[in-house]
């Protein structure tokens, strides 16, 4: 036991971590509560002296909006489709890279490259790669496609219009997932081949001496030794997808959509920016509780479906 | 299933290429294991005997020389093939599967003309576990079982697809010193039941003389001596078999031949006939050294250890290699503890000597 006369001492050790706390985190948290529930909150009319009434005002408008239904709409559909495709190619990835022995480091440092580079950056070479430049074909001016659709004219299918003006939605989604699925990859294969790793070798002598085939390998000896780094990789590829925001500027700018049709693919977190944009903090407020109300709900539901398949 | 190891040798390339050393981990083993019989290779780490073992599993390519399994060549023969039961040493039970999973697991790899039906495997599933004696722990996983219980479970793993060759990683060596001596009969009586030839990996000597019908000793990739444990310790060839069996250790000494006598320091303790003058090494058992007020050995008396039936006498003699002269004697003979010597007579047949530059044992008669 501390000796009371000490513990003082213990507090004052522990203060400057604890002011630091307080002032960046539990006061921001709790202050997103409070204008949250302060109807029409906005810092500017704050300071000019308004006063604003308690109230859930502020959700019942988030909710109203067309824009967040939209945004709502844009986020689950990304979650739904990346966090399935990039984990079971990370899986691929890594028993794969697990397997070889020349090479293995140099394609290590391959697949990790995206996650030491600029996803804005990243996200400007996947736009030039999915554009269009200049004109259709048939027209005066240059034709000149994006590399994809190089690619597609080459093997003999039509160019599609991917993200400039006049694209469709799902071809602006097609996109957004290969990109959010390439950068979510290096970290999920290192996760992983990281729990490949640690698994004993003995299981795979003693799963070859008995003539498993490799298909039942996989799926009844490396996939249940490795499920906690795979619910750990989809978990947090869940909360990871709810705050997609970057990437979405990344291909499109911050106009979150193709030229002709601004904010379509705007995201919860997009949403949030927006109103704090236009002062409406109380708005911003009442969007980011709700956006964490759904990751609460979707990782508690996660952890309950894990439980019965992760074996520990 | 007869099993023949035939000219056995397996180098590890070095891993450093510019040390270039290679490790010779078996050396040129031959040895013809008869049908149904429990082998013990033994030996001290690195002396090959656990590569041995997944050589004869095809976990592991000999360099060179070949493996039969009966008249089969399986030296090119993949392990699922060549139909092995193998026991590994942290017996590598998978732990996400039930033990009954982990029994069916070999039995659902099956195809073909071999494939069981679910009533099949599962009979074959509980005759394995009924073998071993876990029918009782079916629904439990790996985790939930002692170590003992887990060591059944990965032999009954082994016995479900019904091995032609039963092979064991140092079946013993996670086990508390009481299950171990519980395990060792139980792994005796399961051989005996099933009648497969096994053959097994210990550095444990005791283990190794206590349940094998055969032991082979190895030292540093090279077999040692073949034999019957009993005779093996009866009649070692060399210094290092000499020393590796027995518990306590055998006492060796340095001395010399002379004159058709052999002589420790400068006690003749032993006449004998048809060797010539040399230096040797002398091993005498624990049990050869006799107590005897005329005794031809002297030694220090250092302490006299009473353990019920019998007692040791702990010497020694500034010839010894060995640290103590330990001798056990009945508790009936009365040594007085308080001596500062003790005599000794050796009986011949408790006593071997050995060329000091081969170590190889110097075979004599008894004048």
């Amino acid at each position: 036991m501390v000796d009371n006369k000490q513990q003082w001492k213990a507090w004052l050790y522990l203060a400057p971590a604890c002011i630091l706390l307080l002032v960046f985190t539990v006061w921001p948290i709790f202050n997103t509560l409070r204008m949250a529930f302060l109807n029409g909150y906005g810092n500017m009319a704050a300071i000019g002296g308004a006063t604003f009434e308690f109230g859930i005002e502020n959700f019942v408008k988030v909710i109203e909006y067309k824009e967040f239904l939209q945004c709502l709409q844009n986020t689950a559909i990304l979650c739904v489709a990346t966090v399935p495709i990039s984990t079971i190619l990370a899986l691929l990835i890594a028993v794969a890279l697990n397997s070889i022995k020349p090479l293995q480091k140099t394609l290590q440092t391959i697949f990790f490259l995206p996650y030491v580079t600029n996803s804005i950056a990243i996200g400007m070479v996947f736009a030039a790669m999915f554009n269009i430049v200049g004109l259709k074909q048939g027209s005066a001016m240059a034709d000149t496609w994006g590399i994809i659709n190089n690619v597609i004219q080459f093997f003999g299918g039509e160019p599609v219009n991917w993200l400039n003006a006049g694209s469709t939605y799902v071809s602006n989604m097609v996109v957004m997932v290969i990109y959010i699925v390439w950068n979510a990859l290096p970290f999920k294969i290192l996760i992983l081949l990281g729990g490949l790793q640690s698994i004993n070798k003995q299981y795979y002598d003693a799963a070859k001496v008995d003539g498993t085939p490799k298909a039942r390998v996989l799926t009844k000896i490396t996939i249940p030794l490795l499920s906690p780094m795979l619910a750990y990789v989809v978990i947090t590829g869940f909360i990871g997808g709810f705050k997609e925001y970057s990437s979405i500027i990344g291909i499109f700018g911050d106009k979150m959509g193709p030229a002709d049709d601004a904010g379509r693919l705007n995201t919860m977190v997009g949403f949030v920016y927006d109103a704090l944009e236009r002062d409406r903090q109380g708005r911003a407020s009442a969007a980011a509780l709700i956006l964490f109300a759904i990751i609460l709900a979707v990782t508690l539901f996660n952890n309950n479906v894990i439980k019965k398949h992760v074996h520990y | 299933m007869k099993v023949v190891l035939q000219n056995l040798t397996k180098i590890f390339p070095s891993r450093d290429k510019k040390a270039g050393k290679e490790v010779v981990a078996v050396n040129d083993f031959n040895f013809e294991i008869p049908d149904g019989q429990l082998v013990g290779l033994l030996g001290p780490s690195g002396c090959g005997k656990s590569t041995t073992l997944y050589m004869i599993s095809g976990l592991q390519k000999p360099t060179s020389g070949k493996i039969f399994f009966g008249d089969d060549d399986v030296t090119e023969l993949s392990t699922e093939n060549r139909g092995i039961g193998l026991v590994f040493q942290n017996y590598a039970l998978y732990p996400h599967m039930t033990v009954m999973q982990n029994i069916l697991f070999p039995l659902q790899n099956l195809k073909g003309k071999d494939k069981l039906t679910k009533e099949e495997m599962l009979d074959r599933a509980y005759e394995a576990a009924r073998l071993v004696q876990i029918d009782e722990l079916m629904d439990r996983k790996p985790s939930e079982l002692s170590g003992g219980q887990q060591q059944r479970v990965a032999i009954a793993r082994a016995l479900v697809k019904m091995p032609r060759v039963l092979l064991l990683d140092e079946p013993l060596s996670n086990l508390d010193a009481r299950l171990r001596l519980q395990t060792r009969e139980e792994i005796r009586r399961i051989q005996k039941e099933t009648g497969i030839t096994t053959v097994f990996v210990t550095h444990d000597q005791e283990e190794a003389m206590s349940i094998s019908d055969v032991i082979v000793v190895m030292k540093l990739g090279v077999v040692q001596q073949i034999g019957k444990p009993q005779s093996v310790y009866d009649d070692p060839q060399n210094l290092f078999v000499a020393k590796f069996l027995g518990t306590p250790p055998i006492n060796v000494l340095e001395g010399k031949v002379e004159g058709g006598k052999v002589y420790i320091g400068s006690e003749a303790v032993l006449e004998i006939e048809g060797v010539e003058d040399q230096e040797v090494y002398i091993g005498v058992r624990p049990e050869g050294l006799e107590p005897c007020a005329d005794g031809k050995l002297t030694c220090s008396l250092n302490n006299l250890e009473v353990m019920g039936r019998d007692a040791s006498v702990v010497a020694s003699h500034e010839n010894a290699i060995s640290p103590v002269i330990r001798a056990i004697i009945s508790s009936d003979i009365k040594i007085d503890p308080s001596a500062q010597s003790v005599k000794f007579n050796v009986k011949p047949h408790k006593f071997f000597i050995f060329n000091k530059e081969t170590e190889q044992r110097i075979y004599f008669e008894v004048k």
